[in-house]
């Protein structure tokens, strides 16, 4: 493990999101719904703005509705841990074509920098490892991270990851907060028609 | 522990699964429900999602929706309490849901640890905006079931069926 954590939030989740395909992607509240906003608002984003701790297993759902499409969950620390439990129920599943990131700046940004579980020692990668993930990994430079969004397409997940970040917390930037808008636009883009 | 017999009304309700086309079955265990459970692992058209905590099945029911596959979350009345947070991802989307309730605690009742919850069960789906149907006898499960799967999915109803101990019958110790 490297002394000084030097990614950045927002140019890890552009990394991640350049050339995304159709890929589709749920984000976690808070500063990953953010940073996946920032990067380029698309019809196939999912963002979160409450439902703490349902990032995963939303993704989950998805992942099983949708198994020939790649399916991204970008969350935070804060938000994987208030829904550890669905570290067990995704692995569970074996769902070949779901990726977990978690944005892991070892603190709850949200609500006042407040340390979290994994600036304790808490090692998320090791839970989803435990949990029987395909593959997990913990992410401290930008090759690694590349390498990791570069097997978007293979369909051999379950995969987590967990990319350590700084604590920078850049501005704010925001998606509509309208959930309906929301889940319609990504039903749409898929072909999903309303009631 | 003894099994519990099959009943007409588990098949009717897997019945009612089928005819609507539900495909992803979330659940965390109970008595109730243990036949039920059984015939959606045996069918290979549908995905049973085991559950560690209730609140899971509704996130991944929402995701199953955005996907265009219907779900329908199985659990036990003490879990309902879990949810309370996670039901406002139904409201603020307006997801279609349906989940399908076994009560304990509510009629003759062992284990007074499930009575709380039992008695707040209705109350905390109707604070939620929840509509909540109640099942006493076994010829009204098969169409309950088949109305509010109807509804939900036709015009994003949110709707919690209670299937009641009465029906369920007394958990023997």
């Amino acid at each position: 493990m490297p002394d000084q954590v030097t990614i950045d939030r927002r140019e890890a989740v552009e990394h991640l999101l350049k050339n995304r395909g159709d890929m589709l992607v749920v984000c976690g509240l808070g500063s990953s719904t953010y940073d996946v906003f920032a990067a380029g608002d698309h019809h196939a984003n999912f963002y979160l703005w409450g439902a703490m701790g349902g990032a995963i297993m939303i993704g989950l759902g998805l992942a099983i509705a949708e198994p020939n499409r790649q399916v991204m969950v970008i969350t935070g620390d804060g938000e994987a841990l208030m829904g550890l439990g669905s570290f067990a129920s995704a692995a569970a599943q074996k769902p070949n074509n779901l990726s977990i990131v978690i944005l892991d700046n070892e603190h709850f940004g949200e609500t006042g920098m407040q340390k979290s579980h994994t600036s304790h020692g808490v090692d998320l990668a090791g839970v989803a490892t435990g949990c029987g993930f395909n593959s997990s990994q913990t992410i401290y430079d930008y090759d690694a991270l590349n390498a990791f969004a570069r097997l978007r397409n293979k369909l051999n997940g379950p995969r987590l990851a967990v990319i350590k970040i700084t604590t920078k917390n850049p501005p704010r930037a925001l998606p509509k907060v309208d959930g309906i808008y929301i889940k319609t636009r990504l039903r749409q883009w898929l072909g999903h028609q309303p009631c | 522990m003894a099994e519990k017999k099959p009943c007409e009304w588990e098949e009717d309700i897997f019945k009612a699964l089928k005819k609507a086309g539900v495909s992803q079955v979330p659940y965390v265990p109970d008595a109730g429900h243990s036949h039920l459970i059984r015939l959606v692992h045996d069918d290979p058209e549908m995905s049973p999602i085991v559950l560690t905590t209730e609140e899971e099945g509704i996130a991944s029911s929402c995701g199953a929706w955005l996907g265009g596959k219907k779900s329908v979350l199985l659990m036990q009345s003490s879990g309902v309490g879990n949810c309370v947070n996670m039901l406002s991802l139904i409201t603020n989307c307006n997801f279609p849901f349906v989940t399908i309730v076994s009560m304990r605690g509510e009629y003759g009742e062992f284990n007074s640890w499930q009575v709380p919850m039992a008695r707040a069960t209705q109350t905390s789906f109707e604070m939620m905006g929840i509509e909540v149907m109640r099942c006493n006898e076994a010829e009204e499960v098969g169409s309950t079931v088949d109305a509010a799967i109807f509804a939900a999915f036709a015009s994003d109803q949110k709707i919690a069926i209670l299937l009641s101990q009465q029906l369920i019958g007394r958990k023997e110790w």
